[in-house]
């Protein structure tokens, strides 16, 4: 250990045990919590604190991913158990605090889950929730738990200590070989093999080398890459930091989307708070190696989180991919060489690093390694944000985990990994999530959103919104794309209004094999994928709306309100 | 130059020279001014021209691309309804088509009385909560069509009474 990482371990954890002797509350304030409500709680547990004279220590933790039971809010007093209280209205701070607080009581019949203790006090186990069995937590493993602007709170639930141990006894190839033993493959959508990524720049020249971390998160339904800025911007810097080393790069970049103020502004001061330990700048813990990272944000525009897209946008342009060779490993940002990783590549890194790439292997299945991030939305009993093992099954994600779809409903599809990943139908739940399995299935697993839609969605009015998404985002660069989406939409428009023309699929499916073979990036390549899984799952109800001018669902009425075309 | 048209500069150059991050680039000043001001007026265009060494056209076709920027005042409020799949399936349609209603606008713009702006946006990122409206910045999950018309006729009312919630979007 380096002496620089020994002296903020010590007084990390100095702080956190003066923080322990006072009663602490924890407020969820990601954005689902902030949607939910969770500033006007936390509004009023300041104020009844006041008003009743105690100190307590309130502060803003992330996403726990127990999003149903937002606004969620954690108690500890001194001694006691954390007693976690779901879905807390204002009205119900003042018994709160007045039973937990003052009393030392915890209102059991209000709880939800506890740590430490709470089955004796008939509450369970927060570890039991049927949403946290079965979780393995390595990128999540803070999330919800540390304050998220507090870098001593990381630090003391071992934090750095990665870096440290990277710093001070392996070399940078050393590392990059625990992240290829580990088996990491990116998180951003395409699953390519990271030590490998890592091993292409860390043989391009210096000096100047960037590690860009893409955090743009533009599909519709993902919320974990905003989940772990607000919950644990840390990891992410962490192992960005870990990247730097491992391919001798001096910069990095944290891509955000400008207008989410909660990812951004916890990204920045985690960055502040980086530099004023000496974790970032100049000879890091003392060691020889340097490197500097800074927040840059876009616009915007969904096809900015294509990885050359994303460098025009860091350079300020129009975010418009660009042709490759070269690749960015050779030529990047700012012309130089260049490494991209999706945020939650890059937090799996410094537990890698700690625990050995064999560990994480140790973890999922044959070819995908590790654990698989969802974001559970739609129609479903527990909406939320999990960390499981790859190979589980989506039944058990959605069922025993989530819930199921409600009372009375039935599972219809599920829409996974973004607009561009295709429709899984009910009968496809007991295949594996891993990238493989999910692929054979005609799906993604891409950035881990599932949405859930039940028996009153209809197939075609969907499909008709994953285009309207895709003609709205195409970035016009290349015309396959730019007039296929176009044309594709206004296709499903006149479908949906019964006012469908003779051989309206076939001209469908002659544009999807244009984009397909035609576009330069993958919003275009991959623009048919919802079209044709739902021809291929659901035909009979194109076929009604085509030929009987009725929508099964009834859902489709010849009417919809829809965003302008795009200007681009 | 008008004395509006000055004001309006010198409000620019001020978010030009404080905004956060590191690199300056032209989007990075357009989105620094947008957040001082909301919107892209064509001062601002020469401004960042000028700062960027670049030219007005570079900036234009920066700031056409991305959806964020508008290049008149945006309205006093802003009402962006999230369009995004999950929010659909569960009720987005409802909630766009009251807020339409109450608002009179048949589609995305401003009242004409400049009160209120209507924004669709394609993931407001909180999915678990759908369906999602912001209100200025702040957002509202498990939105109905009722809470879409009250919000909006909070909105419309004569003094300002937004709310107090807190605010997730950029403008200060
Ligand atoms: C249209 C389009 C949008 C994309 N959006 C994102 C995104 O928002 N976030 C992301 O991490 N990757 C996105 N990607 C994938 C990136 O190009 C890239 O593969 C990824 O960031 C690499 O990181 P990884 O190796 O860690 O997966 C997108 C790709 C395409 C074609
Ligand atoms: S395929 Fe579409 S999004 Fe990609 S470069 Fe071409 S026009 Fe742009
Ligand atoms: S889909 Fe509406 S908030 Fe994400």
């Amino acid at each position: 250990m380096t002496q620089a990482y020994a002296a903020l371990k010590h007084s990390a954890q100095e702080r956190e045990r003066l923080r322990e002797a006072q009663p602490r509350i924890r407020v969820g304030t990601a954005l689902c919590g902030l949607a939910a409500g969770a500033g006007e709680v936390e509004e009023a547990f300041r104020k009844e604190l006041q008003a009743k004279g105690r100190g307590a220590m309130v502060s803003e933790v992330g996403c726990l991913g127990l999003c149903y039971a937002e606004p969620l809010v954690d108690i500890t007093i001194p001694g006691g158990p954390r007693v976690f209280y779901g879905n807390v209205t204002p009205d119900q701070v003042a018994e709160l605090v007045q039973s937990h607080v003052v009393n030392g009581r915890p209102v059991a019949q209000r709880a939800l889950a506890a740590l430490g203790g709470g089955p004796a006090l008939g509450i369970p186990d927060l570890h039991d929730l049927p949403m946290m069995k079965g979780q393995v937590r390595v990128a999540l493993r803070n999330a919800g738990h540390i304050d998220p602007t507090d870098i001593d709170q990381y630090i003391a639930a071992g934090g750095y200590a990665a870096l440290d141990k990277a710093l001070s006894e392996m070399t940078p190839q050393q590392v990059t070989e625990q992240v290829t033993a580990s088996g990491l493959r990116g998180r951003g959508g395409a699953a390519f093999p990271t030590g490998t990524k890592w091993r292409f720049i860390a043989g391009s020249p210096g000096p100047v080398k960037y590690i860009l971390c893409n955090c743009e998160e533009g599909d519709p339904g993902a919320f974990n890459d905003k989940g772990i800025l607000e919950s644990d911007p840390h990891t992410l810097v962490e192992g960005m930091i870990l990247a730097g080393y491992a391919t001798g790069a001096s910069n990095g970049i944290i891509f955000i989307r400008h207008g989410h103020e909660g990812p951004i502004e916890r990204s920045r001061a985690a960055l502040r708070h980086a530099y004023q330990a000496g974790l970032l700048g100049k000879n890091i813990l003392g060691s020889s190696f340097s490197f500097e990272a800074q927040v840059s944000l876009v616009g915007e525009s969904y096809v900015s989180g294509e990885e050359t897209a994303l460098m025009e946008a860091v350079e300020g342009k129009r975010a418009m991919p660009r042709y490759r060779p070269p690749f960015p490993a050779a030529v990047g940002a700012w012309g130089k060489p260049s490494n991209i990783n999706n945020i939650k590549t890059l937090s799996y890194v410094p537990e890698i690093i700690a625990k050995g790439g064999a560990w994480f292997a140790g973890i999922g299945t044959e070819r995908s390694k590790g654990t698989a991030i969802l974001c559970l939305s739609g129609s479903i009993r527990r909406p939320g944000m999990m960390e499981v093992p790859m190979g589980m099954t989506l039944r058990h994600a959605l069922e025993e985990m989530a819930g199921g779809v409600p009372e009375g409903r039935h599972l219809k599809l599920l829409q996974t990994g973004g607009p561009l990943g295709g429709v899984l139908t009910a009968d496809k739940l007991d295949i594996a999530m891993d990238f493989d399995a999910m692929a054979r299935a005609g799906a993604i697993l891409g950035s881990g959103g599932i949405i859930v839609a039940d028996d009153t969605t209809c197939a075609v009015d969907l499909t008709r919104l994953l285009v309207a998404f895709c003609q709205y985002e195409s970035c016009g660069k290349c015309f396959p794309c730019r007039l296929g989406t176009t044309h594709m939409l206004e296709i499903l428009e006149r479908i949906c209004r019964f006012q469908a023309q003779p051989g309206d699929i076939d001209l469908m499916r002659d544009i999807g094999k244009s984009m397909a073979v035609g576009s330069l990036c993958g919003h275009g390549q991959l623009g048919f994928n919802p079209v044709q899984s739902a021809l291929n799952s659901f035909a009979d109800e194109f076929a009604a709306h085509i030929q009987d001018k009725r929508c099964l669902a009834g859902v489709c009425t010849g009417e919809y309100l829809t965003p302008q075309r795009s200007r681009r | 130059m008008t004395s509006q048209s000055h004001a309006l500069r010198q409000t620019i150059r001020q978010a030009l020279a404080k905004r956060q991050d590191g690199t300056v680039t032209v989007l990075s000043s357009l989105l620094a001014v947008e957040d001082a001001i909301g919107y892209i007026p064509s001062e601002a265009i020469e401004e960042v021209a000028d700062l960027t060494h670049t030219t007005v056209n570079d900036v234009w076709g920066v700031a056409s691309f991305y959806t964020n920027f508008r290049f008149t005042p945006p309205g006093q409020h802003i009402l962006e309804v999230c369009w995004g799949p999950t929010c659909h399936l569960l009720g987005a349609p409802a909630i766009v088509k009251a807020a339409l209603d109450s608002l009179g606008l048949a589609s995305e713009g401003d009242t004409p009385d400049g009160g209120v702006t209507f924004k669709y946006n394609t993931c407001l990122g909180a999915c678990a909560q759908a369906p999602v409206m912001a209100i200025d910045h702040q957002l509202v999950g498990r939105a109905t069509p009722q809470a879409a018309r009250e919000k909006v006729s909070k909105l419309q009312a004569p003094k300002d009474a937004s709310g107090q919630g807190r605010s997730v979007g950029a403008r200060q």
